[in-house]
């Protein structure tokens, strides 16, 4: 297989599994028309994420890196967790196959999509409407990116500009 | 740990008398067949009596069988060697949505150059209509190119049918039957093929190693120029080991085709029986008129590759087409022809079983399969907010 030992071990028994009552803060990222989506789920104590749930369909990589980012954010502050990234993700995990290089980039977006969540709520702002989920969903921009690399394409090119390998381009949605 | 293997759609086993002959001749043969000498003559030998194993095989002459490195170079041989041929008489090309990558590429690359092609869609089982295909076809069209058995959903097209209408309006037919030849009876005659691409590996031959039937006075030009090998449609030296193995498959395949597709038949309905024990499983592809030995269906709120991956774990081999575990990121095309949706085309997984498998090993791999989707689905957000509602 293409993975590493630390993604596979993650993948078999990923941790942080399931849903939590009354979340401080919630991230959900991707859509099952790219192929994975990610839920993670925060409780803040003292300015810390006292308690972390994840959710996702996806591939073998998805699973390993929501179990990897969760574990990485459990007990830091909301500062430190701010400062997770795709890359740290991915090292952590001993690295992934490029062509799977985005499910990586789900995880710290989840991540800090449920903080900036919490963020959110603690200044009083409106609440995400339970519907706002859906229009997430389907207002997927229409964009072009290299699986392979996973480099954002300046416009619709067939051919990565960095690596040369064919892209994606999303628009079946 | 024991294997268990399921994914005879990407590459069968090699039949121990195959892998026996092929020992044999590697053994004993080098020469060259185009030597004037007395090992070559035994190298030519060797090559024509595989030729017409293969040959009777799917009903045909040993003259107008054409050997290559596989079922990509067949398909690729048919539609660029055609085309190249042709060019002066037009440049309209049908095919259809679902064909494998070595067709729709093969395809690309050609309107680059200028050439127009209709692709046909097909119905919810992913059959192509014959009537579409007579409509699409104008004066300019050189090649309807319309494969036999797809490889992902195993529904049977109405090759005949077509045959029939492109041989009245006199426009050369080419079928990719990679994944039918040497499974189940193919005449190329009843099929009213002009170019018929098999491979191999398909019945229990060689990886590596194809053929392309070429009916006699199709214009065809070859891809890969050279020596005079293969009458001139192929030249390189042959892959000699390979091809005495694709012999030797064929030979196989032909006398023994009744039984193994009553084996394989047998196989394909006990797993359908034991896929309904799952909820939320659709099977894709048409329901009878289809290969013996493949299954394609969907489970649904869990994602194809972390369950090739979770059976791989237990020795069960088989194979997905989700995005995820595509090189190209996509969604299967040919799930999304037959208008299944890409939530569901991201969980469907193909078993493809083969003359040793057994039906203690369908018990396992329903275990395993049982215990991998509860597992996923535990964590799906799908299935929870289908729960929930």
């Amino acid at each position: 297989m293409q993975y590493s030992e630390i993604v596979m071990e993650h993948f078999k028994n990923p941790h942080n599994i399931g849903t939590m009552e009354n979340p401080d803060g919630v991230g959900q990222v991707g859509n099952p028309v790219c192929g994975d989506m990610m839920k993670i789920m925060i409780k803040v104590k003292d300015d810390k994420i006292d308690d972390i749930k994840f959710e996702t369909f996806g591939c073998g990589a998805a699973i390993a890196v929501s179990s990897m980012v969760t574990d990485m954010a459990k007990g830091k502050t909301i500062e430190e967790a701010m400062h997770i990234t795709n890359k740290s993700v991915a090292d952590q995990l001993g690295g992934l196959p490029k062509n799977k290089m985005h499910c990586s980039n789900l995880g710290a977006d989840a991540l800090h999509k449920a903080i900036q969540d919490y963020l959110d709520r603690k200044e009083g702002r409106v609440r995400r409407r339970p519907d706002e989920e859906l229009e997430h969903i389907s207002s997927h921009d229409k964009h072009c990116y290299c699986p392979y690399c996973d480099y954002d394409q300046p416009e619709q090119v067939a051919h990565c500009v960095r690596c040369g390998k064919p892209t994606v381009e999303h628009d079946h949605d | 740990m024991e294997t268990i293997y399921f994914d005879h759609i990407s590459g069968t086993t090699i039949h121990p008398e195959v892998k026996k002959t092929m020992i044999n001749y590697i053994n004993e043969h080098y020469g060259n067949p185009v030597s004037q000498h007395q090992l070559g003559d035994a190298a030519s030998a060797a090559l024509e009596a595989a030729r017409q194993q293969v040959a009777r095989l799917i009903n045909a002459q040993p003259g107008e069988i054409v050997f290559t490195s596989g079922g990509t170079e067949s398909v690729n041989h048919a539609i660029k060697g055609v085309a190249m041929a042709t060019h002066d008489k037009g440049k309209h090309i049908i095919t259809s949505n679902i064909e494998h990558q070595s067709v729709s590429k093969s395809l690309r690359m050609l309107m680059r150059m200028g050439y127009r092609v209709t692709s046909l869609s097909v119905d919810k089982y992913g059959v192509v209509n014959p009537k579409d295909v007579e409509r699409a076809i104008t004066k300019e069209t050189v090649l309807v190119t319309i494969m036999h058995a797809n490889n992902e959903i195993g529904t049977l097209e109405p090759i005949a049918e077509i045959g029939k209408i492109t041989r009245e309006k006199g426009v050369i037919f080419h079928t990719d039957a990679i994944a039918s030849v040497g499974v189940i009876p193919f005449d190329v005659d009843e099929m009213g093929a002009d170019l018929v691409s098999m491979a191999a590996n398909q019945f229990y031959g060689p990886s590596g190693v194809g053929a392309l039937y070429i009916r006699p006075k199709t214009r065809i030009l070859p891809i890969i120029e050279g020596g005079m090998q293969e009458n001139g449609q192929r030249a390189g030296s042959e892959n000699m080991v390979g091809i005495i193995g694709m012999g030797k498959a064929a030979e196989l395949a032909k006398r023994e085709m009744p039984e193994r597709i009553k084996h394989l038949s047998q196989l394909r309905q006990a797993w359908i029986e034991r896929l309904t024990t799952i909820e939320a499983i659709d099977i894709n592809g048409h329901p009878t008129n289809c290969l013996p030995h493949l299954v394609s269906f969907s489970v649904n709120f869990v994602e194809g590759e972390s369950m090739i991956l979770m059976l791989d774990e237990k020795g069960i081999c088989a194979s997905t087409r989700s995005a995820c575990a595509s090189g190209s990121l996509r969604a299967s095309h040919v799930l999304i022809a037959t208008g299944c949706d890409y939530a569901a085309a991201q969980g469907t997984l193909i078993f493809s079983f083969g003359i040793t498998n057994t039906m203690e090993e369908l018990d396992k791999a329903i275990a395993v399969l049982k215990d991998s989707v509860v597992f996923l689905r535990n964590m799906s957000p799908l299935y929870k907010k289908r729960a929930a509602s």
